[in-house]
């Protein structure tokens, strides 16, 4: 079980209480389709992904971004048990969306990248480590299913 | 994934904004890199003082980001600029490779702390692919 320690529970807490879903969502999400343009593979349903500002302008890839970002959701309110918590997204990433683990990682290093532009210097060292931690833990629970 | 001539310019472009305080992003890199990444302190377990704000850490710090300062005006030829630097990481270093990624996201979680207006999708990128780029440079000499 992962033993989390109070501050780091409060930095989770606090940075998704004053998170502004449909901002950060958008950005994360479209960020790594940019970065990472093979993530664009499972998105081929989306319309136009054909440059940056496209990308970037894509209404269908925005409402994606906030319900993936609200995906995390549960795993705030289940920090003890996330791995429990997954367990049925796991399997539907894994079964229904054949999703390549590897991209979970991708997609949580865009977040911190954009919830590290946004916070600018008070996401410190130890914020980062806290919210990375969390990140991978829900990166690995994601992972747990596939076989 | 090589680097293209939009890359190169956009990496170019940004450095020029950002080089003005390299000294300041590498030492706050390196800081982040052994709170976010403990294991990553192994290669300093000879400095008395391994926290980030010891004077060890702003130093080299301050000596990795001159590395990549250099390698932006060796853009053009990363391995055969570079070779020296990866003679050193290769014979006498020892850095794992693997580490070379986790700076390189500390690197960027600055830049964009640091710089959120310039630090947009298509520059970071193309500093990716770069610091990717020097990353494999370095590592060339290990076998």
């Amino acid at each position: 079980m992962v033993e989390w320690s109070d501050q780091e529970r409060s930095i989770i807490n606090s940075i998704f209480a004053s998170l502004d879903y449909e901002d950060i969502g958008p950005k994360a999400l479209s960020r790594c389709l940019i970065v990472y343009p093979w993530t664009q593979r499972y998105f081929g349903g989306f319309g136009n992904l054909y440059n940056a500002e496209a990308i970037k302008t894509n209404p269908m890839i925005a409402a994606h971004g906030i319900k993936v970002l609200h995906g995390l959701d549960r795993a705030v309110k289940n920090m003890d048990n996330i791995k429990a918590t997954y367990a049925e997204l796991s399997v539907m990433h894994s079964e229904k969306l054949h999703i390549d683990p590897d991209n979970f990682k991708l997609l949580a290093d865009c977040l911190t990248i954009v919830i590290a532009a946004k916070m600018g210097t008070a996401f410190t060292a130890d914020i980062q480590a806290a919210f990375q931690k969390f990140l991978s833990v829900v990166v690995n629970a994601l992972g747990r299913q596939y076989h | 994934m090589s680097l293209n001539q939009t890359d190169k310019e956009r990496v170019k472009a940004f450095w020029s904004k950002v080089a003005g305080r390299a000294d300041a992003i590498g030492a706050e890199s390196l800081a982040r890199l052994i709170v976010v990444y403990p294991q990553t302190k192994t290669y300093f377990a000879h400095w008395k003082d391994v926290s980030p704000n010891s004077p060890n850490v702003k130093k080299h710090g301050k000596t990795v980001m001159g590395g990549v300062a250099d390698a932006v005006t060796k853009i053009d030829d990363l391995k055969g600029g570079l070779l020296s630097l990866s003679e050193l990481h290769a014979f006498t270093l020892r850095v794992d490779p693997a580490n070379f990624k986790l700076l390189t996201h500390c690197i960027l979680v600055v830049l964009a702390a640091q710089f959120p207006a310039d630090f947009t999708p298509e520059v970071h990128v193309a500093m990716d692919k770069f610091l990717a780029a020097v990353a494999r440079a370095l590592a060339e000499k290990y076998r």
